[in-house]
């Protein structure tokens, strides 16, 4: 009997996406802020050298973080730990998952290894997440093994902009695919650059076939909210917390943003005092290569 | 029967959408008087050090424990089986002590390790179940109270009932077998 134990599976893989709904995924770089997450509700957090902010501000080549920085974080805290690769780098995955990260973000906030290709995240055990600005990318990258999707947003701008942009355009097209007869669906895909057998999966549930966060850009919680009413699963807030005055009371205010979406009450309650949120930056300033959700589509 | 399902964090749709399969009516349950007409709580998967403390944040844990005392049943799978241990480790908040169990969290290891099997469950009758654990936690001491519906190969304990209280490991919730779901239902309804 004892050989029928299966692990890394597919249902074990985005069940832990599911597992994590309804909750908040805070980007930490020291072990401490990690305890503060921990401590506030979070239900995961993601260890990094910088956060998304930082590693604009700092620019250069910005790559998986110290393998040692990483296990100081999961000795830290007992909630899961998820961990950045660069998009394409499967060896920078490969150490994560000998590491033991609980998830793994192959993520366009590190300089991309490769400008064609992602990672075949079928081959790992440790599931994927992986950013998305629309549909199409959504299901290319769970053609590819990712067990989790995440809007991409802009990293480390504190504006919630892209984020509202990515979210609703993936929740647009699940619902125009719900609606679409079945003898437009092949062009459907061809159109999104998605395999077929995805997208009639969209078109059954009505919604992507895994869990999906919003990312990039949330600094509030009433941005939070604002994601978790127009159909995110839950959020990931990076330079949002710890680029904030009060970081402590902060996270947790989107903690219970998260759970009280839909209570504006509750929202006006939690949003009292919070200290002064990150400064962020208006994305129509940005210059296109300064952009980082249109790296790796 | 309306069944309350704990809706702060967590997989609680999946839980819902089995109900309703069910033909049970269900609803969430996330403030103080949610529980109000609810003959049986279900408390889902999910980070248990995140419901834990949302359960005192929200102020529904005074009102859940009132509940359980006066013998509403409640199943709690995985995070929810944390949180009615008497026991557990690395919790922000203590749990609710209502099944005689100390639990090691997350004893299996990390995500890797999660897994899935099929498990013989006699008071289920029939095929095995297949179970689904993620990042699961180890019941280490069980109280003489306590009766053992499923354990692994090895022999470790990971389904537990205790008077009207229900605790699983794994997640039925994440399958398509109903047989749990239809088992905590008869205890409500006795």
């Amino acid at each position: 009997m004892a050989e029928s134990i299966l692990k890394g599976t597919w249902r074990v893989k985005a069940g832990l996406a599911q597992m994590l709904k309804g909750g908040v995924i805070m980007d930490v770089v020291t072990a401490e802020q990690a305890k503060i997450a921990e401590e506030a509700g979070a239900v995961a957090v993601m260890a990094l050298e910088r956060v998304p902010a930082d590693i604009r501000a700092a620019g250069g080549v910005a790559r998986m973080a110290d393998p040692a920085h990483i296990e100081a974080i999961m000795k830290a805290v007992s909630i899961p730990v998820m961990a950045k690769c660069r998009i394409g780098h499967f060896v920078e995955a490969q150490i994560l998952e000998a590491l033991g990260v609980d998830y793994i973000d192959e993520s366009e906030v590190l300089t991309p290894a490769d400008e064609n290709h992602h990672i075949w995240k079928h081959d790992f055990k440790v599931p994927f997440v992986c950013g998305c600005r629309d549909l199409g990318e959504a299901l290319r990258r769970i053609a590819e093994g990712a067990a989790m999707i995440r809007t991409k947003g802009e990293a480390g701008t504190g504006n919630v902009v892209e984020a509202v942009r990515h979210m609703r355009a993936v929740m647009d097209a699940c619902r125009r695919i719900q609606n679409m007869p079945d003898d437009e669906l092949v062009t459907e895909a061809k159109n999104l650059g998605a395999p077929l057998e995805l997208v009639m999966e969209v078109k059954r549930l009505g919604r992507l076939p895994v869990v999906n966060f919003a990312a990039g850009g949330i600094a509030t919680p009433a941005d939070a909210a604002l994601m978790m009413q127009l159909g995110a699963d839950g959020v990931f807030v990076g330079s949002g917390i710890f680029k904030s005055e009060n970081p402590a009371k902060r996270a947790r205010a989107i903690v219970l943003a998260v759970t009280y979406y839909n209570d504006p009450k509750i929202l006006a309650e939690i949003s009292k005092e919070l200290g002064e949120p990150m400064r962020g930056i208006d994305v129509r300033q940005l210059a296109p290569q300064e952009l980082l959700a249109t790296r790796g589509v | 029967m309306r069944i309350g399902v704990l809706a702060l964090q967590g997989d609680f749709a999946e839980h819902i959408e089995v109900l309703r399969k069910l033909g049970v009516e269900a609803v969430e349950v996330r403030k103080p008087g949610d529980l109000a007409g609810v003959d049986g709580l279900i408390i889902p998967g999910g980070e248990s050090t995140t419901i834990g403390r949302l359960l005192s944040l929200s102020g529904l844990r005074p009102e859940v424990t009132g509940r359980a005392l006066e013998g509403m049943p409640i199943w709690g799978t995985c995070a929810g089986m944390i949180l009615l241990s008497r026991e557990a480790d690395r919790l922000l908040e203590p749990p609710l002590g209502l099944i005689d169990i100390k639990i090691e969290r997350n004893a299996f290891g990390r995500q890797v390790d999660s897994f899935e099997v099929d498990l013989e469950v006699p008071k289920l009758g029939g095929r095995p179940v297949r179970a689904v654990f993620i990042r699961a936690p180890v019941i280490r001491e069980v109280g003489p109270a306590v009766e053992v519906l499923a354990r692994l190969p090895d022999g470790t304990p990971v389904a537990v009932e205790q008077g009207k209280f229900l605790g699983t490991a794994f997640h039925p919730e994440l399958t398509d077998d109903t047989r749990f779901h239809e088992y905590f239902l008869s205890l409500v309804k006795n």
